[in-house]
């Protein structure tokens, strides 16, 4: 039976399967051949083919896929056909049509919310910050967890350890104290500093993830010979291992934009979100909930179908890009 | 068994004396200093002069960590944590009333899910590849989908307003035993703050009873003749749930997260709905003072989880790991 050797740094990714690209134990391979999208021969069709052709066998990804294609248009030319005034509420209060709290009739299909703005359009409105954060602050920790995690795994000895008890400490901070206080030391919220903040706890698991796989890929041929050859470290870290270890960053990258637009909804939940009249589906949520026994439905089923949506969404595909990456291992 | 547990105790240390300097650096890097964030933006250099000298904020840095560490470590009943500006009152005097709510939700609602949880995973391993097997993964990833804040926004719905069954908020009594006086308003907070952990316990359950399964020794007891029931109960499981020991620990974090959501959405008097109302007001002595309770205490719990790990696992516990 495996038994896990309890807070070893495989262990922790067996837990929480949202965060947890599992380590995929990738042989060798040329970032081109990684990255391919056309193939090049070999049996039964391409690389690139063959990782797409195992995607596309997943309906389930398939459908998130289409839902996350959906959701960006919705929200980014959603707006361009279906305009709504989102940002100036004093001049929707004058305006004849608007009214507080209405609900779904003519003119909006999803009904108005508390100050009167009207609920589709602001679905749209706040579902920008949503995956602009969520894609964002995604890229960031991705960025900063693999360089600090290669930089780790490759130089090895005291460094190491020292980076990977640092690692181990801000993981042990439960990850909604830690925004809350970050948040609360720099006061004004910002689109910008959310980014930032959600992506301060995320680099860890990333980190974790590619300091193992750069452990067992500096011990490879390739790497020795790039060595023997007079590659510098720099050199082997940034052209030969984090290359080599892109399908491990993918997977993560996919699983933590569910994860930061998660992070947020819960901030914007709390009243962390970004400022009014900007907005988020976690910010819109909870001034719904806060209507909850006036039994305005439409101020929040809609938000929160919307995050369950794109979060579900990008589990399927995270699932099936692990799966077809794993393409690799089974051409062999 | 005894060098893992020395050695599982000296990773705690680290990571609280690590937690320790986190919290006391973030305390540093407050823009405008704590001055801004106490007497407010505005705050004239005079006066922030005046309260950064009250205060001893004028000291170099090494000094007011050497104040912050003898503040916490002694005397050791009774850290100093800083003054709660909000609150007009210690730090720890604030938190001391609050953790103890916030112990019993965490509690009742782990237990809740190992009690759940567990049984859900034989039954699936049983089933497996049934109808009820897949219904009961497919209910799994349904809850684990959804947000604490969601899912308890709409129990308040359904069963508070719309069936009125239960009450939407606990009782606001100072006693953390007040909560088993009156469980019915206890009920939806539990579910809310379980419902996750089931999802995520059950399935991690499932996978480690199929490994179980395919091990050795079960085909050996097999091979004796032992009934299905004796193999699975008597072999599988205890081997299955050793690792769910150290599944509890490492998803504490996770379950402490969500009891800052659980609290805030039933306005359940505990911790984490301090440290909300707190970070809503700028009282950034008090969110890192709740932040470093809620760290310190989740690394005991860890610890424990740990120790029961060494205890339960014949392995370590006789020394040959």
């Amino acid at each position: 039976m495996a038994t896990p050797e309890p807070l070893g740094a495989d262990r922790v990714f067996g837990v929480d399967a949202q965060t947890t690209p599992i380590p995929l134990g990738f042989e060798a391979l040329s970032p081109e051949e990684a990255l391919a999208e056309g193939g090049e021969a070999g049996g039964g069709g391409g690389l690139g083919i063959q990782i797409l052709r195992v995607f596309v066998e997943n309906k389930l990804a398939v459908v998130g896929l289409f839902v996350i294609v959906f959701m960006i248009l919705f929200c980014f030319i959603g707006p361009l056909v279906y305009h709504t005034n989102q940002t100036n509420q004093q001049a929707l209060l004058q305006s004849a049509n608007s009214a507080l709290n209405a609900p779904p009739g003519p003119g909006r299909p999803l009904g108005t919310d508390g100050t009167g703005f009207d609920i589709l359009g602001r679905l749209m409105y706040g579902g920008q910050t949503s995956l602009i954060v969520g894609f964002a602050s995604a890229a960031v920790a991705a960025i900063v967890g693999v360089i600090y995690g290669a930089v780790s795994g490759f130089f090895g000895g005291w460094l190491d350890s020292v980076f990977m008890r640092i690692v181990d400490v801000f993981l042990s901070i439960p990850v909604i104290f830690l925004l809350i206080s970050l948040v609360t030391i720099f006061q004004h919220t910002s689109t910008t500093l959310l980014i930032i903040v959600i992506a301060f706890v995320s680099w860890l698991i990333p980190a974790r993830l590619i300091r193992g796989e750069t452990l067992s890929l500096r011990t490879r041929e390739y790497v020795q010979a790039v060595r023997v050859a007079g590659g510098s470290r720099k050199r082997i870290v940034g052209r030969h291992i984090i290359p080599n270890a892109i399908g491990t960053i993918v997977v993560f990258a996919t699983f933590q934009v569910a994860d930061s637009i998660l992070l947020l909804a819960a901030l914007g939940y709390l009243g962390f979100g970004v400022p009014s009249p900007q907005t988020d589906w976690g910010t819109m949520l909870s001034n719904g909930a806060n209507a909850a026994p006036n039994g305005w439905w439409w101020q929040i089923y809609p938000a929160g179908l919307c995050i369950v949506l794109v979060v579900v969404a990008f589990n399927f595909v995270g699932d099936a890009l692990r799966d077809s990456l794993e393409v690799r291992l089974q051409r062999r | 068994m005894y060098g893992f547990l020395l050695r599982r105790l000296f990773q705690a240390v680290i990571v609280v004396v690590g937690v320790v300097l986190i919290v006391f650096l973030l305390s540093q890097i407050i823009p405008g200093g704590e001055c801004k964030a106490v007497l407010g933006p505005k705050a004239t250099i005079s006066n922030c002069v005046r309260f950064n000298r009250l205060n001893g904020f004028n000291a170099p840095v090494i000094v007011q960590f050497g104040h912050y560490l003898k503040g916490l470590i002694w005397p050791i009943w009774h850290p100093d944590l800083g003054y709660s500006y909000k609150f007009n009152e210690g730090v720890t005097q604030v938190i001391a009333q609050r953790l103890p709510k916030t112990l019993v939700l965490v509690g009742t609602a782990t237990v809740l899910s190992l009690l759940i949880a567990v049984p859900l995973g034989i039954l699936q391993v049983v089933r497996r590849n049934r109808p009820s097997d897949y219904s009961l993964t497919g209910l799994s990833f349904v809850l684990y989908a959804m947000p604490p804040f969601l899912l308890g926004t709409l129990l308040i719905i359904w069963f508070g307003f719309d069936l009125k069954w239960l009450p939407v908020s606990p009782p606001t009594t100072a006693s953390a035993w007040a909560v088993f006086t009156d469980p019915s308003a206890f009920v939806l907070p539990v579910i809310t703050l379980s419902a996750v952990t089931v999802a995520s316990f059950s399935r991690y359950m499932r996978s480690s009873m199929m490994d179980a399964l395919t091990e050795d020794y079960i085909r050996t007891a097999r091979a004796k003749g032992a009934s299905q029931r004796r193999v699975l109960y008597g072999h599988a499981l205890r081997n299955a749930l050793i690792p769910i020991l150290t599944l509890i620990g490492l998803s504490l974090p996770a379950i402490v997260s969500g009891a800052v959501i659980t609290e805030t959405v039933f306005n359940y008097p505990g911790m984490g709905q301090l440290t909300v109302y707190a970070a809503g007001n700028n009282d950034v002595p008090l969110v890192l003072g709740t932040t470093l309770v809620a760290t310190v205490a989740t690394v005991v719990g860890s610890l424990v989880a740990d120790v029961l790990y060494a205890v339960a696992d014949p392995r370590i516990r006789f020394g040959t790991l």
